[in-house]
């Protein structure tokens, strides 16, 4: 079972250039801390892809064990584990957010 | 519960020679944000470091003496740069 929401946790990583799992959807957030990041990324004009892990309570559980991180929301880019709520915050506070952003839509900064 | 004491002496352990400063969010002694300058935390991405922290605090996390921890960490060239 463990193996099934892995591979459908990996798929969604690997093929969205920026993949959020959070509670709720962008529009309707279920948490602060989903609603915070969503605003986060959409400052940033970029197109990114969702999954509401209340859906899903194997994907609420997976997304965990997938990153090792034990929190949600937790954002993706380019395949990989940026962080949760606080850490893009912080990202987005040091400006350090954009150059990733930008990397994995192959602009130039 | 658990008072900012106890929170240091853990730290200063895993992460040795930090400047820590803690803040009780909630008057409760479990929500905690902490401030945590480290040249452990040098090379090392966000995501990294927080799990340095949140390793060494596992066992407080775990009994739940902290419920909640918000961090903010620091190498110290990145912290003399937020200062200047």
């Amino acid at each position: 079972m463990a193996d099934e929401v892995f591979t459908k946790i990996d798929e969604k990583v690997k093929n969205n250039k920026v993949m959020l799992y959070m509670k709720g959807t962008p529009d309707f957030p279920q948490c602060g801390f989903s609603a915070h990041t969503v605003e986060i990324l959409r400052s940033y004009g970029v197109p990114f892809a969702s999954e509401d892990v209340l859906a899903d309570p194997a994907v609420r559980d997976g997304i965990k064990r997938y990153s090792n991180w034990p929190t949600i929301p937790q954002v993706y880019i380019d395949g990989k584990f940026v962080g949760g709520c606080d850490i893009v915050h912080e990202l987005h506070e040091r400006g350090e957010l954009e150059p990733i952003l930008n990397a994995a839509f192959g602009k130039s900064t | 519960m658990i008072t900012p004491e106890e929170i240091r002496a853990t730290l200063d352990k895993a992460l040795p020679g930090s400047t820590i400063e803690m803040q009780d969010l909630t008057g409760g002694g479990d929500h905690w944000q902490l401030f945590i300058v480290s040249p452990a935390f040098e090379g090392k991405g966000l995501v990294e470091q927080h799990r340095m922290v949140n390793d060494a605090l596992k066992e407080e996390m775990g009994d739940q003496r902290i419920h909640a921890l918000a961090l903010k960490t620091y190498t110290p060239a990145q912290w003399e740069k937020l200062g200047s």
